[in-house]
C-alpha cells in the first residue's frame, strides 16, 4: 500500500519534470543550445502566482493565467534579446554561457525584489484528495491535478505539432533551418514560439512545483530545472514523448529512491542511472542517432 | 606483386547494395584511378578500404595481409593514408603541425618528457620539424608553414592534406577527388605533383577523381564503378573507349 | 631558421604569461603584506589560485580537447576532500607542514586522476551535449556522495560508512574524521599565496608543455577533425583519457589548495555541485575557449569582481549577470563583431586588422 502511494507521488513528481522538460527538449530541438534559465522562468512564475494571490487576492486561476503570459512574453524577450544575437556565433558555448548569466540575472533580480527568505506558497489546487483502499492510500488534490495537467498538455502538444501549421513549421525547422527557411518557413517567428510554449509551460509547472512543495525562494527553479533536463536527456533530447516518459521515469525514481534507499543519495542515485541509460544507449531512450557523413 | 586486393567487397545498407562484388588489384608502384558517375560508390569503397565502413562481405589485403574490417587507425598503421572529398585538415593548427600530426606514429617521445622538457623532446621535436618541412616542400607549402591550416588557400588546402597523408608513411595513398575545385592551373600542377610523389617516394596510389583531363594523364589503370558495381577494369586508354563506360557517363 | 624562429614564439608567449602571473601576484603579495589589502580580498588570494588552476585545467578539457564538462568541480572535491582527509589523519604523525603537504596534493591529485581516468573510460565516447550532461551527472555524484560520506579512525583502523556517525561502530577513543554533511574540520591549514602561486604555475607549465607536444597535437587534431585524426592513426580514445585525465589531475591541484585554506571542508552545491562547475566554465568561455593566458586572467577578474562591486551592495550579483550577458554578446555576436570590425577599421584606416591569436 505504502508502496502504491510511493508510486503515484513518483509520478506527479515526474509529471512536473516531464512539463519542464517539454521547455527544454522543443528549445533543444529547434534552437540547439541548451537553455540554461528554463529552470528560473518556473521561479518568476511562481512568485507571479504567489504575488498575485497573497498580494493581489486573485483567485487561483486568473494568478495562474497572469503567470503564464507574462512567462510567455519573458521567455520571447530573452530569446530576442539574449539568445537571437548569438544565433550563428563561432562556438555553440556562446549561447551556453549567455543563458548562464540569464539564469543568474533572474535570480538576482528575484532576490533582489523578494529576499532570500523563503516564502510560504499556497496551494492553488482546490480539488478534494481521493481516499482509497479506507483510507491506505491518500491521492492529494494536488497529484490529481498535476498528473491530469501533464497528460492534457502532452496530447495537445502532439497535436499542435502534427496538425497545425506552426507545429510542422516547428518540425521543419529542428530538422533542417536553412532548408525550412528556404521553404517560406518564418524561422525567426518559429523559434520565438518554441521559447513562448517552453516558457508558458514552465509558469504551469511553477504553479504545480510551488503546489506540491510549498515553498519559494529565489533559487526553486533551479535543481528542478536540472533535473528536467535530465529527464529530457534520458528520454532522448529533442522528443516530446521521450521528454514525458523521461520525467516520469525520473521522478518515480527520485521518490522510491528517496523512500527506499536513502534520501539523502537520491540524487545522486537519479543521476546514476541517467549515466547508466546514456551509456547504454547514448542518445536517450527515444532519441535518434545521427552519424557524421566522411 | 600485387600491394592491394580486393577480393567480391559487398557492403548493404538497409537492403541496399551500395557496393556488390568489387574488385581490384594494385601492382606496387602504380598509379591507379577509380572513376565513376556521382553515387556509384567510389567513396563507400575508399571509406572500406579505410576501415570506416565495415564491410558486408569480401576481403581486402594490402602486402598479402588481410585487413578486412580492422580498424581506421590499424589499418593507417598497416600503410594506407588517405584525403577527403570535403577537405578535413586540423583547421585551428598550423600547417607545419598538421604535418606533424600525420608523423605521430614514427616519432616518439614520453608524456612525461613533453611535461618536464627533456632532452629527448627537443632532439625529437627536431627530427619532426626537419621531416614536416621536408615534405611540406615537396607540395611548394614550406613557405607557409606558420599558418594556420584554415587560413590557407583551397589548392594549397588539398595539397596539405596529401602531404599529412604522406606523413603517416603509407604504402598505398588513396586521394579522394584531389583535383574538385582546382582551376585548370592548379590541377596540372597538382598532376605534375602526384607523379613526383609517386616517383619520390616510389609511392603506389589510387585516386578517384572526375577531371578526366587529369584520370587520362596520370592513371596507368581504371576501374569504372557504376550503380556500385564494376562496369570496366584495364588500361586507361582502353577503358574509357568502352562503350558502355561512355554510355554510363553520357546516358543513352 | 624558421622553424626556431615559430618554436620560440610560442615559448615567448608562455614566458610572457608566467612572468605576467608572478608581477601581478607580487603586487598582490606586497598589498596585502603592507596592509593595503581589504581583509575580504586578502582571504580570496588563495582561492583566486585554485579557481585560476581549476579554470585552467577546464579550459585543457573544453578548449584544447573540445569536449564540454561540467563536472569539473567533482573532480575539485575529489582533490579537496582525500587530501584534507590524509592531512587531518597525519596531523600528529607529520608534523612537518610541507612534507605534509606534498603527501596530500601528490594523493589528491593522483586520486583525482584516477577518477578522471575512470569516468573518462565509458564517457568520452560521447559526443557533445552528452558529454556535457554526463559529465554533470557524475559531478554532482561525488559532491552528494562526499557530502553524504562518514569516515571515522580507531584503533582497529578506519571505518566507512554513507548513513551516519553511529553507523561507524567505533570505539571509544575513535575519533570521526570525515562527518557527512558537516564534512571535515580541522584540517592544518597548510596553504598560503606563495605555494597557491606556485601551484598556478606548475599547472601553467604542464597545460602549455602538453599542448606543444607530440601529444598536444594529436589532442588538438582530435579537437579539430575526428575522423582525419583517425585516418592519420592516432588513438583518438587514449589521447582524450590522458588529456581528460590531466585535466581532472589538474583540478585535483584546485581542490588541494582550496581544501587547505579552511579550516572546515563541506561538500555543498555552492563550492563542489554543477553551479560551480558552470561558473568555471564561465571563466574559461570569457577568457578565450583555447587561450590558456585567457583563463588565468578571466578567472582572477571574476573571483574578485564581486568584491570591486561590493559598493554596489545589493545590486553587485544582478551587475555581475547583466555585465556578463552583455560581455557575450559584444565579444560573440556576429553582429557585435562586424560593428567592432568597422569600429577598428574606422580608427586604422587600414582595413588589414584580423590578426587573431590563440594560444
Amino acid at each position: 500500500m505504502q508502496f502504491l502511494s510511493y508510486f503515484i507521488n513518483g509520478i506527479s513528481l515526474g509529471s512536473i519534470y516531464a512539463i519542464i522538460a517539454l521547455g527544454y527538449t522543443m528549445v533543444y530541438g529547434i534552437a540547439k543550445m541548451l537553455n540554461f534559465a528554463h529552470g528560473d522562468i518556473i521561479m518568476v512564475g511562481g512568485y507571479i502566482i504567489y504575488v498575485a494571490v497573497a498580494t493581489l487576492g486573485l483567485a487561483p486561476l486568473p494568478s495562474i493565467v497572469i503567470a503564464v503570459v507574462l512567462c510567455t512574453l519573458l521567455g520571447i524577450l530573452v530569446e530576442k534579446v539574449a539568445y537571437k544575437p548569438l544565433r550563428n556565433a563561432g562556438s555553440s558555448l556562446a549561447v551556453l554561457i549567455t543563458a548562464i548569466g540569464v539564469s543568474y540575472l533572474l535570480q538576482n533580480a528575484a532576490l533582489l525584489i523578494f529576499g532570500s527568505s523563503t516564502k510560504a506558497f499556497t496551494s492553488v489546487v482546490t480539488v478534494p484528495a481521493i481516499h482509497l483502499f479506507d483510507g491506505q492510500v491518500v491521492i492529494s488534490g494536488e497529484v490529481v491535478v498535476t498528473v491530469i495537467t501533464c497528460f492534457i498538455i502532452m496530447g495537445a502538444l502532439v497535436l499542435f505539432i502534427n496538425k497545425t501549421k506552426a507545429g510542422q513549421a516547428m518540425l521543419a525547422v529542428s530538422e533542417d533551418k536553412g532548408a525550412a527557411q528556404l521553404m517560406g518557413i518564418n524561422v525567426n517567428a518559429t523559434i520565438s514560439l518554441t521559447f513562448a510554449i517552453g516558457s508558458g509551460l514552465a509558469a504551469i509547472a511553477g504553479a504545480l512545483l510551488c503546489s506540491a512543495y510549498p515553498t519559494l525562494t529565489p533559487y526553486t527553479g533551479s535543481m528542478p530545472g536540472i533535473k528536467a533536463f535530465v529527464a529530457a536527456v534520458f528520454g532522448g533530447i529533442g522528443s516530446v514523448p521521450g521528454a514525458l516518459i523521461g520525467g516520469i521515469i525520473l521522478g518515480i525514481i527520485e521518490i522510491l529512491s528517496k523512500a527506499y534507499i536513502s534520501s539523502k543519495l537520491s540524487d545522486a542515485i537519479v543521476f546514476g542511472i541517467l549515466i547508466v541509460v546514456l551509456l547504454v544507449k547514448p542518445t536517450g531512450i527515444l532519441g535518434k542517432n545521427i552519424q557524421e557523413k566522411v | 606483386m600485387e600491394l592491394l586486393e580486393v577480393k567480391d567487397l559487398t557492403i548493404i545498407f538497409g537492403g541496399l547494395h551500395a557496393v556488390d562484388g568489387f574488385h581490384l588489384s594494385i601492382k606496387k608502384g602504380q598509379l591507379y584511378g577509380l572513376i565513376g558517375p556521382n553515387g556509384a560508390g567510389k567513396t563507400t569503397v575508399f571509406n572500406m578500404l579505410t576501415g570506416v565502413y565495415r564491410p558486408t562481405e569480401g576481403k581486402i589485403f594490402l602486402d598479402g595481409k588481410d585487413i578486412t574490417g580492422k580498424k581506421t587507425v590499424e589499418i593507417n598503421q598497416a600503410g594506407i593514408a588517405r584525403t577527403f572529398q570535403n577537405i578535413r585538415l586540423f583547421k585551428k593548427l598550423s600547417v607545419l603541425d598538421n604535418v606533424k600530426v600525420g608523423l605521430h606514429n614514427q616519432y616518439h617521445y614520453s608524456t612525461l618528457a613533453s611535461i618536464l622538457r627533456l632532452p629527448s623532446y627537443f632532439k625529437v621535436e627536431e627530427q619532426m620539424n626537419q621531416k614536416a618541412l621536408e615534405l611540406l616542400k615537396v607540395f611548394d607549402l614550406d613557405q607557409d608553414a606558420d599558418t594556420t591550416a584554415e587560413n590557407l588557400p583551397y589548392g594549397k588546402q588539398r595539397k596539405l592534406e596529401i602531404a599529412r597523408a604522406l606523413a603517416t608513411g603509407p604504402k598505398l595513398l588513396l586521394l579522394d577527388e584531389p583535383a574538385a575545385g582546382m582551376n585548370p592551373n592548379e590541377t596540372l600542377e597538382l598532376m605534375k605533383t602526384i607523379r613526383f610523389v609517386r616517383d619520390t617516394f616510389d609511392m603506389t596510389i589510387l585516386l578517384i577523381e572526375h577531371d578526366m583531363k587529369l584520370v587520362s594523364g596520370i592513371c596507368e589503370e581504371l576501374t569504372v564503378l557504376n550503380f556500385g558495381k564494376v562496369l570496366a577494369q584495364g588500361k586507361t586508354a582502353d577503358v574509357l573507349n568502352n562503350p558502355e563506360v561512355i554510355k554510363a557517363y553520357l546516358g543513352e | 631558421m624558421k622553424k626556431l624562429l615559430k618554436m620560440s614564439k610560442t615559448s615567448k608567449q608562455n614566458y610572457i604569461t608566467y612572468a605576467m602571473v608572478l608581477v601581478v601576484a607580487l603586487i598582490a603579495g606586497v598589498m596585502d603584506a603592507t596592509g593595503n589589502m581589504s581583509s575580504l580580498m586578502s582571504g580570496l588570494l588563495v582561492p583566486v589560485c585554485a579557481y585560476v588552476i581549476l579554470a585552467v585545467a577546464l579550459n585543457l578539457c573544453v578548449g584544447i580537447l573540445g569536449e564540454l564538462s561540467i563536472g569539473h568541480a567533482g573532480f575539485m572535491c575529489v582533490g579537496a576532500f582525500v587530501s584534507a582527509f590524509f592531512s587531518k589523519l597525519m596531523a600528529s604523525t607529520i608534523p612537518v607542514a610541507w612534507i605534509r603537504f606534498t603527501l596530500a596534493l601528490i594523493l589528491g591529485v593522483g586520486f583525482s586522476a584516477l577518477i578522471g581516468f575512470l569516468i573518462g573510460l565509458p564517457v568520452l565516447r560521447l559526443k557533445g551535449d552528452y558529454l556535457a550532461i554526463v559529465t554533470l551527472a557524475f559531478g554532482e555524484i561525488i559532491k552528494n556522495v562526499a557530502a553524504v560520506l562518514y569516515v571515522g579512525r580507531d584503533s582497529k583502523g578506519l571505518h566507512f560508512s554513507l548513513q551516519d556517525t553511529m553507523s561507524l561502530g567505533l570505539e571509544k577513543d575513535g575519533e570521526v574524521i570525515i562527518k557527512g554533511a558537516q564534512g571535515i574540520t580541522g584540517t592544518p591549514n597548510d596553504s598560503n599565496f606563495v605555494i597557491g602561486v606556485i601551484l598556478v604555475l606548475v599547472t601553467l607549465i604542464i597545460v602549455n608543455n602538453l599542448v606543444n607536444s607530440r601529444d598536444g597535437r594529436a589532442i588538438m587534431a582530435i579537437r579539430d577533425n575526428l575522423i582525419a585524426a583517425e585516418s592519420v592513426g592516432i588513438n583518438i580514445t587514449k589521447y582524450k583519457l590522458i588529456a581528460f585525465s590531466i585535466s581532472a589531475a589538474l583540478s585535483g591541484i584546485a581542490g588541494v589548495l582550496y581544501a587547505h585554506n579552511l579550516n572546515t571542508l563541506m561538500s555543498t552545491s555552492k563550492n563542489f555541485g554543477y553551479n560551480m562547475s558552470i561558473m568555471i566554465l564561465v571563466y574559461v568561455v570569457l577568457g578565450g575557449i583555447g587561450n590558456i593566458r585567457g583563463s588565468v586572467f578571466a578567472a582572477a577578474l571574476l573571483v574578485i569582481l564581486p568584491e570591486l562591486l561590493r559598493f554596489l551592495n545589493d545590486y553587485r550579483m544582478l551587475i555581475y549577470a547583466v555585465i556578463l550577458i552583455v560581455v557575450m554578446l559584444f565579444n560573440w555576436a556576429p553582429s557585435a563583431l562586424a560593428f567592432r570590425e568597422k569600429v577598428k577599421a574606422k580608427w586604422k584606416k587600414t582595413p588589414d586588422s584580423t590578426k587573431k591569436e590563440v594560444a
